[in-house]
C-alpha cells in the first residue's frame, strides 16, 4: 500500500469565489483512517481554513455527511483505504446550497420537517389523561415502526434522489420515512393528518421510485418504501371516498 | 379528505398498468412480434384468431389490458420527460402524455369492438 | 442568513448518464415507450384480423420486414427490463402481512415469476391450439 493518497476537495468560499473549485491535499494513508480522518488530517496538520461538519465519528450524530467520489457517504465511515490509490474526490452534499467548501445549508429540509409532523399525535386530549399514564407497547409493536426509527437526518438520500435536485418542492425521502415512522407507531393517532400533507402534489407523488435514497441509507431506514407505501394509502384513501362519498374517512 | 385530488387514481392505475405490462407483455412480444411474424412458430390461422378476438370476454380482457397499459405509459413517460430531460413546460407535458393515453383508450375501443364485429 | 452567499449548484442535463444506477432508472423509465409502441402493434393485429384473412396476411408480411423486426427486439428488451425491475420493487412497494407476519420479500417475487409463467403459459395455449 502506498503511504499517502491525494484528496481532490471542493472549495468554495463565498467571500471570494463565485464557484466552487477543487483543491488537492496528500494525506497519510493508513488502513484504519476514513475520508473524515483525512479532512481533519489536513485541517489540523496543512490548512486549517477547509470547513466542514462533523461530529461523533461514530455514524450516529449524521453530520458527516458529503459525496465520496460522487456517491453520498458519511465520511466517517468511509475508509480511505477503499480508494486506494486515489485521489479521491470530496464534494460538499449534491442538492443542496453550498455555505463555505463542504458545508450545506440544510433550512430546506429544517422546514419540511415539522411538515409531516414527526411525533406522537392523540385523539384524547392531553389535558384529561392523568399526567404519568403509560401507553405500553409490544416487542412486535416496536418491530413495526423500528426501522423507520433509526434515521439519523443525515440527508444521504436528499443527495442521492434525482427528484429533489430537480424541483427542491419535493419534500423527500427522509421526511416521509419518519411520517411513516410514526403512523406505524401503535401509540399514535395522527395518520390522517399526515396523509392529508402527503397527498398534495409537493408530497409523495414526485417521486419516481428511483430508488437510490435507500441503496444511500447509512441506517438501513428504506425511505423509498415508505413513500411507495403512501402512495398506496393515499390510493386507498382516495377509492375508499370515492365510493363511500359521505362522511367516510 | 379536504379535497379530491386526481394523482392517487392515477397512480393507482400506472400500477395496475405496470403489473400487466409486467405479466402479459414478454409472451405477447415474443409471440405476436417476433415467433409468428418470423415464422419461428406457425402462425395461428385466421379462423382462429377471428373466434377468439370476437369473444366478449376478451374483448373487456383486452380493453382493460391496452388502456391501463396505456395509462401506464402515459404516467412514466410524463415523468421521464420531466426528470430526464428537465422540461419545465410540466403542464403542456402533462396534457400531450395523459392526452394521448385518452385518445388511444378510445382508438382502442374502436378497433376492439370493430374487430368483434367482423365475424 | 440573508448575507450568506450560496453556491446553488445546478443538475445537469446529463445526471443520469453519470451513474449505473441512475442510467439503468432511465431505461427502465424509458420502457414506458416500448409499452406504447406494442399496444399500438396489437392493436393494428387485431385491426389486420378484423378486416379479414388478406389483411393478416398483409399485416404478417409487414410484421417480418427488418424494421419492425428490429423495434420488436428492442421492445422485448424493454419489456423484460420492465418485468424484472417492476417484480424487485414491488416488495418495496407494499408490505403484505399475512395473518400478523410480515410476508418475506422472496415471497412476494417468486410469487409474482409464478404469475408470469401462469399467464405466459395461458396466453400460449389460448392463441395456439
Amino acid at each position: 500500500m502506498a503511504d499517502s493518497i491525494r484528496l481532490r476537495v471542493s472549495r468554495y468560499r463565498p467571500d471570494t469565489d463565485s464557484e466552487p473549485r477543487w483543491q488537492e491535499y496528500d494525506v497519510p494513508l493508513r488502513k484504519e483512517w476514513t475520508v473524515l480522518d483525512g479532512l481533519n488530517h489536513v485541517k489540523n496538520e496543512v490548512d486549517t481554513t477547509l470547513s466542514f461538519r462533523w461530529s461523533c465519528r461514530m455514524g450516529i450524530c449524521g453530520s458527516c455527511g458529503m459525496n465520496v467520489d460522487g456517491e453520498p457517504k458519511l465520511t466517517c465511515g468511509t475508509f480511505l483505504s477503499d480508494y486506494a490509490p486515489g485521489p479521491v474526490m470530496i464534494e460538499p452534499l449534491a442538492n443542496f446550497p453550498v455555505v463555505r467548501d463542504l458545508v450545506v445549508d440544510l433550512s430546506d429540509f429544517m422546514e419540511k420537517l415539522p411538515r409531516v409532523k414527526p411525533w406522537i399525535i392523540r385523539e384524547d386530549d392531553h389535558r384529561t389523561v392523568e399526567p404519568d399514564v403509560e401507553y405500553l407497547q409490544t416487542p412486535e409493536e416496536l418491530d413495526a415502526y423500528k426501522q423507520f426509527s433509526m434515521c439519523i437526518n443525515c440527508m444521504l438520500c436528499y443527495a442521492a434522489c434525482p427528484v429533489y435536485g430537480l424541483d427542491p418542492e419535493f419534500i423527500g425521502p427522509a421526511a416521509v420515512a419518519l411520517a411513516e415512522r410514526y403512523d406505524l407507531d401503535s401509540r399514535d393517532q395522527g395518520n390522517r393528518e399526515r396523509l392529508d400533507v402527503l397527498i398534495e402534489h409537493d408530497g409523495v407523488w414526485g417521486c419516481t421510485f428511483v430508488g437510490e435514497c435507500t441503496r444511500v441509507c447509512p441506517e438501513h431506514v428504506d425511505p423509498a418504501s415508505a413513500i411507495q407505501r403512501y402512495k398506496l394509502k393515499a390510493a386507498m384513501e382516495t377509492v375508499k371516498a370515492l365510493l363511500l362519498p359521505r362522511g367516510a374517512r | 379528505m379536504t379535497r379530491r385530488r386526481v394523482e392517487p387514481l392515477v397512480w393507482l392505475m400506472f400500477s395496475a398498468g405496470g403489473v400487466l405490462a409486467a405479466v402479459f407483455l414478454p409472451i405477447l412480444v415474443l409471440l405476436f412480434g417476433l415467433a409468428f411474424p418470423l415464422g419461428w412458430l406457425d402462425p395461428p390461422d385466421h379462423e382462429h384468431l377471428l373466434a377468439v378476438i370476437s369473444h366478449p370476454v376478451t374483448l373487456v380482457v383486452l380493453l382493460g389490458l391496452f388502456v391501463l397499459m396505456l395509462v401506464h405509459s402515459a404516467h412514466r413517460f410524463r415523468y421521464t420527460l420531466y426528470d430526464g430531460l428537465q422540461i419545465k413546460a410540466q403542464r403542456t407535458v402533462a396534457v400531450l402524455c395523459y392526452g394521448a393515453a385518452i385518445v388511444g383508450s378510445v382508438a382502442t375501443l374502436a378497433v376492439l369492438w370493430s374487430a368483434a364485429q367482423a365475424s | 442568513m440573508t448575507d450568506l452567499r450560496l453556491y446553488r449548484p445546478r443538475v445537469s442535463t446529463w445526471w443520469w448518464t453519470r451513474k449505473r444506477t441512475y442510467f439503468v432508472f432511465v431505461m427502465r423509465e424509458l420502457s414506458s415507450i416500448f409499452v406504447a409502441w406494442f399496444v399500438v402493434y396489437l392493436l393494428l393485429f387485431v385491426y389486420a384480423v378484423g378486416r379479414g384473412e388478406a389483411a393478416y396476411q398483409r399485416f404478417l408480411d409487414w410484421a417480418s420486414s427488418p424494421w419492425v423486426t428490429v423495434l420488436n427486439v428492442v421492445a422485448l428488451v424493454f419489456v423484460l427490463l420492465h418485468t424484472v425491475t417492476w417484480f424487485n420493487l414491488t416488495p418495496q412497494a407494499m408490505a403484505v402481512h399475512v395473518m400478523g407476519q410480515k410476508v418475506p420479500a422472496w415471497h412476494i417475487v417468486a410469487g409474482q415469476y409464478t404469475g408470469l409463467v401462469v399467464v405466459s403459459g395461458f396466453v400460449f395455449w389460448l392463441v395456439t391450439r
